[in-house]
């Protein structure tokens, strides 16, 4: 692991910990043991031998011939986190923190989740570890994801639906942080995404990072080269630092984030921070990034077509990233999206999750730009097929509609 | 102390020495009071005209520092009951200066000390040293920000001391000796210490050890230490004097004002007010 980045906690001028002086003592102690096991090579076997044991790493690199064929650009690969246990990239950061918790001697696990994969993760986790799980999940997301509250369920974490603020992912956040300042003891916070207080950015992209570990060495396999670039959508940031983290000092590969555009710019209904310079520098949720909040400094209402995008913060590290140019970023709306998620599946026969697929809409906004020769690998963060409910209405899907309403009426019955 | 002091040196020792006003305002109260009382009000909620009214009560009945606090969207370090009432408040469009312009005309009216109490992106977004030299204008006499780590808001502890105004910072039973004794170097003012973990809201049993740990806190800082969190009446301020130096209550005035509305606010603070042996 080559990557360090961080100076006390801060990149460039975004992170810190800025949490109530209760919680200083957790923090201050998980930033300890995870500065303990990120050069500990015994550390990182186990965790990577659970990974390929339990999640099926590493996950494949596919050559997008369809994809590459219809454009007539350059090479398209796509990176396969779709086919992890659990569906999506989040279990990589949750079964890392799994074996951190059994170092801090925690029992219990707390998590924030958005569009529900997270949590799921989490208390897949709980579950194979034997710890007990409490989830916090924005009402709101708890309703459009309700498939993923059911397997939270059956996999035995209590599910706590978040009512405050906009009821969306930084209130589970919140509400998360909340219960840590209650209960930090015995329980351990899994945050999900490059966010939050130090040591949270970096350990999560440290966790993540086996995504562009494998890329790099499965690119090299096939080319003998990196790639010219990576795109990967960009929520919270923690599947982006992922695909990024093992190239950042490799200046001749472009880095390339892509955030949810909502219903465009001008609409205001979106969660770009970055792309539509929108966002301006808080301090928020334990953490100094850019937020997209009014001039008082209340923190706004946020959206998008895809749960886990719908964020009101970004990643300290690329908020940084994206200052010093080292990472370009994009913004795709709602209905690039749905239009890139209709190529993807009848040209690639793959089934993206609608946050995976910003990254292939960005790429798809811009690979005329592409030579032939030139090697891009997108990051499919997640599947979709898992997400039927919100895809089969996303897509306005006429079939798909009449089997909801015919369910709607037997159970009524 | 005045603002722009040239007494005032970065880390220094001549920064501690200079008494701001506020401490020497609790110095002089100590000496007739069994224990100082801070109560506290959220502005806006839930309306200005209650808030005063309350306000009025805490005057009447002896109340020697008010702490006002200016909602914000994600109040972390706050409770169920505090965060449905920030967000109530945001959702009437209240902004910031309406809440200074109503900060001024309290400390205008009421020979008391007001502390403001919010999150620091407030101050981030208005600009630190500006809402600083603000406060200082409208005759506030210090900030209380419980998302302000000693470590990571230098500036703001430094500039407040610098205009002679308190940042008060915060310990608690998991603070240990060398983190006390910066909390207590580089805050100013007071100390708050929250004798439990969670948040704003609960109940706190002060019980014998928690008790004890606050009286270490206080010989290991020498400072003044205000206790908050958990509070609910005349018994547990009872149970503080000669252990804390201010009893602070917050959740349950909101609690006593909705449930028995302000002629219940006017029983509790009266007997609030027994603890020193006045009406």
């Amino acid at each position: 692991m080559n990557f360090n980045l961080s100076q006390n906690g801060y990149f460039g001028q975004y992170g810190g910990r800025f949490v109530p002086e209760i919680l200083i003592p957790a923090v201050d102690e998980l930033n300890r043991v995870f500065q303990e096991i990120r050069h500990d090579q015994d550390f990182y076997r186990q965790y990577y031998s659970l990974l390929m044991d339990f999640s099926g790493r590493p996950t494949p690199l596919t050559y997008a011939a369809g994809l590459t064929e219809y454009f007539g650009g350059g090479r398209i690969y796509i990176k396969r986190e779709d086919l992890n246990h659990s569906g999506a990239h989040k279990i990589n950061n949750v079964l890392g923190q799994g074996l951190v918790m059994k170092r801090l001697g925690k029992t219990r696990v707390i998590a924030e989740t958005g569009a529900g994969q997270h949590g799921v993760a989490t208390a897949i986790m709980a579950a194979k570890m034997g710890y007990k799980a409490t989830i916090y999940m924005g009402a709101e997301d708890a309703e459009r994801q309700y498939a993923n509250v059911f397997w939270m369920k059956q996999l035995g974490a209590e599910v706590v639906p978040v009512t405050t603020g906009t009821a969306t992912l930084k209130d589970a956040i919140n509400e998360a942080l909340r219960d840590w300042a209650g209960n930090f003891d015995n329980t351990h916070y899994v945050l999900g995404t490059a966010c939050g207080p130090r040591p949270f950015p970096e350990m999560v992209t440290f966790f993540q990072s086996v995504i562009s570990k494998e890329m790099k060495r499965q690119i090299h396999d096939l080319h003998g080269k990196n790639p010219d670039r990576i795109y990967a959508c960009l929520g919270g940031g923690s599947n982006a630092m992922g695909a990024f983290a093992e190239f950042l000092e490799d200046d001749g590969v472009e880095l390339i984030a892509v955030e949810a555009g909502g219903k465009g710019q001008a609409s205001g209904k979106h969660a770009s921070r970055i792309a539509y310079g929108t966002a301006s520098v808080g301090i928020c949720q334990g953490y100094k990034t850019l937020f997209l909040q009014d001039e008082d400094g209340q923190m706004l209402d946020t959206w998008s077509i895809s749960a886990g995008l719908d964020y009101v913060g970004v990643s300290p590290i690329l908020a940084h990233l994206a200052e010093t140019k080292r990472v370009r970023v994009l913004a795709a709306t709602d209905d690039q999206v749905i239009d890139a998620f209709k190529l993807v599946v009848s040209k690639e026969g793959l089934i993206p999750a609608l946050e995976s697929t910003h990254a292939f809409a960005g790429l798809f906004r811009e690979v005329q730009n592409t030579a032939s020769d030139d090697i891009i690998v997108v990051n499919m963060s997640g599947r979709g097929d898992k997400d039927i409910f919100n895809i089969g209405e996303a897509l306005r899907d006429e079939g798909w509609k009449s089997f909801v309403q015919e369910r709607g009426r037997r159970y009524a019955e | 102390m005045k603002a722009g002091s040239h007494l005032f040196r970065k880390g220094g020792e001549d920064m501690q020495s200079e008494q701001l006003q506020i401490e020497k305002y609790i110095e002089d109260l100590k000496k007739s009071k069994n224990i100082l009382l801070m109560t506290h009000q959220i502005i806006g909620y839930p309306d200005f005209a209650t808030n005063e009214l309350a306000i009025e009560c805490f005057y009447r009945h002896g109340v020697d520092l008010i702490e006002l606090q200016i909602p914000f969207s994600d109040p972390v370090a706050d409770g169920p009951l505090f965060v449905k009432s920030n967000q109530a408040v945001l959702e009437k469009g209240v902004k910031v200066t309406q809440c200074l312009e109503f900060v001024a005309r309290m400390v205008k009216k009421y020979p008391v000390s007001f502390l403001i109490m919010t999150y620091y992106n407030i101050l981030y977004q208005y600009g630190v040293q500006r809402f600083i030299d603000k406060c200082q204008q409208i005759g506030v006499q210090g900030t209380i920000v419980p998302d302000a780590p000693l470590d990571e808001a230098r500036e703001y502890f430094d500039y407040s001391r610098q205009q002679g105004l308190a940042a008060v910072s915060i310990a608690t039973p998991y603070s240990f000796e060398q983190r006390l004794q910066e909390i207590a170097s580089v805050g100013s003012g007071f100390i708050y210490y929250v004798p439990r973990k969670g948040v704003t809201g609960s109940k706190t049993n002060f019980a014998d050890e928690v008790l004890a740990g606050i009286k270490s806190a206080k010989n290991i800082t020498g400072a003044t230490i205000a206790v908050g969190f958990g509070i609910q009446g005349a018994e547990d301020v009872a149970k503080l004097i000669g252990t804390a130096d201010i009893a602070i209550i917050g959740s349950k005035i909101q609690r006593v004002i909705e449930s028995e509305g302000l002629s219940g606010l006017e029983l509790f603070m009266e007997a609030i007010a027994g603890v020193n042996g006045e009406e």
